[in-house]
């Protein structure tokens, strides 16, 4: 289960609708499973389809963590055209086997859908989103 | 002196849960060759047809070897070799 503030999830949700119909991407870093450093990334595609992090920012805000003793606790991406759920990209390329990973919808213009995962060695688990008020 | 390499969570099986470890070589091809002999597997995780992953990122101190000189970059005692998965999906 993800258990997780309404603050964060409306700064992702915000980052999400802000850079649509490209995807947008980041990360909340956080100790101990809990989120708390909203870190929005540069999707270096540029994409609807396809995102990436930018490798040089990946390298700073990764060298940050582990100087604050951070970990990656939720990495997001938005999916713009279709549903908040990881596609076969998502799957075969997810690397980071402690995070949560967050998939959001901006494909209705009002309602956005917001869904919480772990991917492991191919195999995908939806799991539970708790909002922390 | 040699290399160290900082190693991501995903590849620590490789190096008994180590975040780095160190290594020798002139090149990143060498550096990488000297870490499979010490840890056998990881080389394959790292290159692909004789060229990094394209989804595995590797940095030379602050920079991406692929604005170096991919495997072909030098490196030396005292330099960090950091290597992150990319984080990208569809």
């Amino acid at each position: 289960m993800l258990s997780i503030s309404q603050e964060l999830v409306d700064k992702i949700v915000a980052h999400a609708r802000a850079d649509h119909p490209d995807e947008a991407c980041g990360v909340i870093a956080g100790k101990d499973g809990v989120p708390e450093r909203f870190i929005p990334m540069e999707n270096a595609e540029r994409s609807p389809t396809f995102y990436r992090f930018d490798s040089l920012e990946q390298l700073r805000v990764w060298r940050e963590m582990d100087d604050r003793d951070e970990e990656p606790v939720v990495i997001y991406h938005s999916h713009t055209a279709t549903e908040a759920y990881p596609s076969r990209t998502d799957i075969s390329y997810a690397s980071e086997p402690g995070a949560h990973y967050v998939l959001v919808s901006t494909r209705d213009e009002h309602e956005v859908e917001f869904r919480s995962y772990r991917i492991l060695d191919g195999v995908v688990t939806e799991e539970e989103v708790r909002f922390l008020p | 002196m040699a290399i160290e390499v900082r190693i991501p969570t995903i590849l620590r099986n490789y190096t008994d849960g180590a975040k780095a470890v160190n290594a020798e070589g002139a090149t990143l091809e060498e550096l990488i060759a000297n870490l499979e002999s010490r840890h056998p597997g990881i080389k394959e995780r790292l290159v692909d047809d004789g060229s990094l992953r394209r989804f595995v990122n590797v940095y030379l101190n602050d920079e991406d070897v692929r604005f170096l000189g991919g495997l072909g970059t030098p490196v030396s005692d005292g330099d960090t070799v950091t290597v992150l998965p990319a984080v990208a999906g569809g």
